[in-house]
């Protein structure tokens, strides 16, 4: 071998090969579903197809049939198994032009959405009528609730039908693995059912909009005062929706992460995991996995978490002042509760040392010192009779920019629009609140992990590589450890695309204390050669 | 001290690693293939489009600056063992080591072949030979592979990923037929012709035409078919990569001769991975095995005896495992599957509908200890079948307790029931379930 022939190697990436070039089923899927984006977009400028009810119909079957034939045109050739030919020299899952104009397309409807909604011809001024692309949804909105359609319906719609048809294209790609299979039936099931189609049934019913599936914090306005008053105000139903609501934050979340890990949420409930994993699945890798790529996302989710804690602090702090209208519902059970528990799970975090021994000695500083900071201005605020929180009430500054920087900007805006650019899991990973939380729960109290086989690992890179999480998932396979990590969302597709069948997602209670230790010896010590890792 | 290491594959990388882990020494690994250590087994899926080559790189680009891992990309021409000093081919000014350790790795067999080296004639081991399979196979319409081992299933498979047609000529009556028992080895023929290659058994190449301009035209098989073709695959074996040194005073075989501590003939020189031969293999094993996990044993085990001359450790790599994939159909082995079973062994195989699925269990026929696994289609746990294996547990024990070694994903289908009335049928024994496959009873078992 010639050094000279080796030195341009570093970047060997055949570009493109000729045979990767579209068939003509797959450009045939293409156009088919690119005529549903035009429609979209006509929509938007005002010209409408014959009649909305129309218009609205060809972009569903456009959509759905451009899918289903570019999927069958990939997916077909050969017997069911792992399907990842080609994918880094395509120019839409490679960064090239096409993933660039689809992230600009996407990201442009995003802001429209959350910020222009009436050049997507959402009903202003007088007669309040919708025209445009809302107005394609005036049929659906009608037919489901009696009313028209706002751009949330419309946004709504779209997500749904995104998950439903890329989860056809997904069950098809992965129609050789059952956990692939069940997952995605589920996580379409709970987007159609419980995210669009029952909160629609309960405006037709003039009660109040509730997905059961959806909680705090991820839903960040449950605890806004309107949204309990609206609640407590809806009867049984709304008690009801209210208990649930807690009882999902502080029970059965909880104990489902503890049994399963948080892919019970993340991966086979949760609206954003669902479009992650379906319509974002062609994306997934290209998820960032170096380590300092991996200490952003420390930090980052992290905070978000903090600015969401403190949000709802403030927020249910001048809720408990203004509504207080018996003992429980006093500011004073309020503030005491959050004391005691605070300060429990402080002593808890320096006491089990075993548990929380992987935890950074920085991380448990900061959180003790961003705890005890919340505490004390609780407290002296309660005992000083400040009516609000300033700067976290409901009016304020920071309720403002979490709903403009994290609940628009990071979870629509770069969560779903850079899907080509940073991958499908870019708001779960840096910013999802909820998956901070189930993830510190992940970390530290459940019986998930994902477990290596012996000594069987070649090194080849796939799992990582296919990792919508960006976890390293080699980097632990290698060594025959134990994978938990806080981030990973037990997709499985680690497991799957594993050419030497080294992975595998399970639930165990009985090392559940040194799950992540390395148990499996190495090849060599000091006193004895052992066989395995 | 200074420890040089050529090679950086797997066997290579793996010794720096374990140094550096254990002592301050000055490390540096050399290599003309590549700038950094990748995995060789994820060629295919570069070239499949699956990966890049920087996602088979398992550390990231500082890590060797962070470790002191010293990392030169060159290719060392000579080594003078008695000054221990090193020549490149490059103008780099020689170098000096106390210990040295051959990683050197292989080369593709090629046996005198006419027309062998013709421009579009290539195996699959390098970096560089996947950049000529890349090169020609643009616009390719047919890739002829000679040589039925597990090179050349991949390199169908590569050519089949990017729709060029590929006739497969294997010597063999079925392919890998000298490793794999006959149910099995008729599975890859089946996996192989479903998709749609055009898989020639018993059929040997006899010469390789030029097409006029230098390169790869056709090629005749020794029946005397002609294939056109515009690329050839030679993938019939590798042998150790020792060329250069063969005028040394190192001894040499087919590979490198090592003892048990991986020390070769000259001192503080050391060969492992698969350039080594072991002067005395261990019971049942090969002198040289060229793959990929007892590469990465002999890196953590040279790296240990280099550290300790006193108390040098045996090379024991302990009971056999292996695995690959057939197209779709992932294999694993764990112990003894001979293709040919001897009189004291008897093997219990179980197939599903499919057929492209099956589970082999092989025990002695007197005692029932159980002996090896051959799955197909079908994970199994490596600490289990060892376990099993290294205890010889009774082949009844181990079928009522089957779910333990169950590593399929969750909510894949169960086979143990049916393996289970396979031993029934075969000796009317009749095996309860004692097991299930939660992750508990595995814990459980190993705590025991």
């Amino acid at each position: 071998m010639s050094t000279t022939s080796s030195q341009g190697m570093e970047s060997m990436a055949p570009s493109n090969p000729q045979q990767f070039k579209l068939s003509g089923l797959q450009k045939l899927g293409l156009a088919v579903g690119a005529f549903s984006i035009l429609l979209i977009l006509t929509g938007v400028s005002g010209h409408i197809l014959l009649s909305p009810n129309i218009h609205f119909w060809f972009i569903l079957g456009s959509a759905s049939l451009g899918v289903l034939i570019y999927a069958y045109a990939v997916y077909s050739d050969s017997d069911p198994g792992i399907k990842n030919n080609g994918v880094w020299f395509y120019q839409l899952t490679n960064r090239g032009a096409a993933a660039w104009v689809l992230g600009i397309v996407l990201t442009g409807f995003y802001v429209l959405l959350y910020w222009y909604p009436e050049t997507l011809g959402l009903g202003t001024g007088q007669t309040g009528e919708n025209t445009g692309l809302v107005a394609v949804f005036d049929p659906l909105s009608q037919a489901l609730k009696g009313k028209p359609a706002s751009q949330w319906f419309v946004y709504g719609t779209l997500y749904t039908l995104a998950i439903l048809i890329f989860g056809g294209k997904f069950l098809y790609k992965y129609r050789h693995n059952k956990y692939q299979i069940w997952r995605t039936i589920s996580v379409m099931f709970f987007q159609l059912a419980f995210a669009f189609l029952l909160p629609e049934f309960l405006l037709a019913m003039d009660l109040p909009y509730n997905d059961f599936k959806n909680m705090w914090p991820l839903n960040y306005y449950f605890f806004d005062g309107w949204n309990i008053k609206q609640m407590m105000s809806s009867g049984t139903l709304g008690i009801c929706m209210l208990v649930w609501g807690v009882a999902m934050i502080f029970i059965v979340s909880p104990m489902l992460t503890y049994f399963y890990g948080k892919r019970w949420y993340c991966s086979w409930v949760c609206g954003c995991g669902g479009l992650a994993e379906t319509a974002g699945d062609p994306f997934r890798h290209l998820s960032d996995k170096s380590i300092q790529a991996w200490k952003i996302e420390r930090w980052l989710v992290h905070g978000v978490l903090v600015f969401v804690v403190v949000m709802t602090l403030g927020v249910l702090y001048s809720f408990f002042t203004n509504e207080a209208t018996n003992i429980l519902l006093s500011r004073n059970f309020f503030v005491i509760f959050v004391s005691i528990s605070g300060t429990t799970l402080l002593m808890w975090m320096w006491l089990d040392s075993y548990r929380f021994r992987e935890l950074d000695q920085k991380a448990k500083w900061l959180s003790t010192g961003i705890g005890v900071f919340l505490m004390v201005v609780l407290l002296v605020s309660h005992f000083s009779g400040f009516n609000t929180l300033y700067v976290a009430d409901i009016s304020g500054p920071l309720r403002k920019w979490y709903g403009f920087l994290i609940g628009a900007a990071f979870s629509g805006v770069v969560g779903v629009g850079f899907y080509p650019l940073l991958g499908n899991r870019v708001w779960c990973r840096f910013g999802c609140p909820m998956a901070a939380i189930l993830g510190i729960q992940q970390k530290f109290f459940s019986r998930f992990r994902i477990t290596t086989n012996g000594g069987q690992c070649i090194s080849c890179g796939n799992c990582s590589t296919y990792c919508e999480m960006g976890i390293d998932v080699r980097a632990y396979a290698q060594k025959g450890q134990n994978i938990v990590r806080a981030s990973c969302v037990g997709c499985g597709i680690c497991a799957a695309v594993c050419p030497r069948g080294v992975l595998k997602l399970e639930n165990g209670s009985l090392d559940i204390s040194e799950k992540t230790d390395q148990k499996h010896i190495q090849f060599v010590r000091e006193d004895e050669v052992r066989v395995l890792h | 001290m200074r420890i040089v290491i050529i090679g950086n594959g797997i066997s290579g990388i793996t010794a720096a690693r374990h140094l550096r882990k254990s002592s301050d020494h000055d490390i540096t690994v050399i290599s003309s293939e590549s700038k950094f250590f990748y995995s060789r087994t994820a060629l295919m899926y570069i070239y499949m489009g699956h990966m890049t080559l920087k996602n088979t790189q398992p550390y990231e680009a500082d890590f060797w600056e962070k470790n002191r891992i010293k990392l030169i990309q060159d290719h060392v021409s000579e080594v003078d063992f008695s000054s221990k000093a090193l020549s490149f081919a490059s103008d780099r000014p020689a170098m000096n080591y106390d210990k040295l350790v051959l990683a050197l790795g292989s080369a593709s067999n090629k046996f005198g072949w006419p027309g062998q080296d013709l421009n579009g004639v290539g195996g699959l081991y390098s970096l560089q030979d996947l950049e000529t399979m890349d090169k020609y196979s643009n616009k390719l319409e047919r890739a002829v592979i000679v040589g039925g081992g597990l090179i050349g299933i991949e390199m169908a498979e590569m050519f089949h990923s990017r729709n060029i047609s590929v006739s497969f000529l294997v010597r063999e009556k079925s392919y890998w037929d000298h490793v794999l028992p006959q149910e099995e080895s008729e599975m890859v023929n089946n996996e192989i012709l479903d998709h749609n290659i055009d898989l020639r058994l018993e059929t040997e190449l006899d010469k390789i035409e030029d097409n006029g301009q230098g390169a790869v035209g056709s090629i005749t098989t020794k029946e005397g078919q002609k294939i056109h073709c515009g690329f050839v695959g030679l993938t019939a074996g590798v042998h150790p990569n020792v060329g250069f040194l063969k005028e040394s005073q190192l001894e040499i075989e087919k590979g490198i001769l090592v003892d048990k501590t991986l020390l070769t003939n000259i001192q503080d020189v050391y060969a492992i991975g698969d350039c080594a031969q072991q002067r005395h293999p261990n019971d049942g094993r090969r002198g040289i095995e060229a793959i990929w996990y007892t590469g990465r044993m002999m890196g953590e085990l040279v790296a240990h005896n280099i550290l300790n001359p006193v108390n040098p450790l045996d090379y024991n790599p302990g009971i056999w495992f292996n695995s690959a994939k057939f197209f779709n159909i992932e294999y694993q082995v764990y112990g003894n599957v001979p293709v040919d079973l001897p009189d004291h062994m008897q093997s219990l195989f179980w197939q599903d509908d499919s057929g492209k699925k099956s589970v082999r269990i092989n025990f002695n026929q007197k005692d029932k200890s159980v002996l090896g696994f051959n799955l197909m289609g079908i994970r199994f746990r490596h600490q289990i079948c060892e376990r099993w294996i290294h205890h010889g547990t009774s082949v009844e024990e181990v079928l009522s307790h089957l779910e333990l070694a169950a590593f399929d994903p969750e909510l894949y289908k169960s086979y143990e029931e049916s393996l289970r009335a396979k031993y029934q049928k075969l000796t009317g024994q009749r095996i309860s379930q004692k097991s299930d496959r939660r992750l508990n009873r595995v814990l459980e078992f190993f705590k025991n």
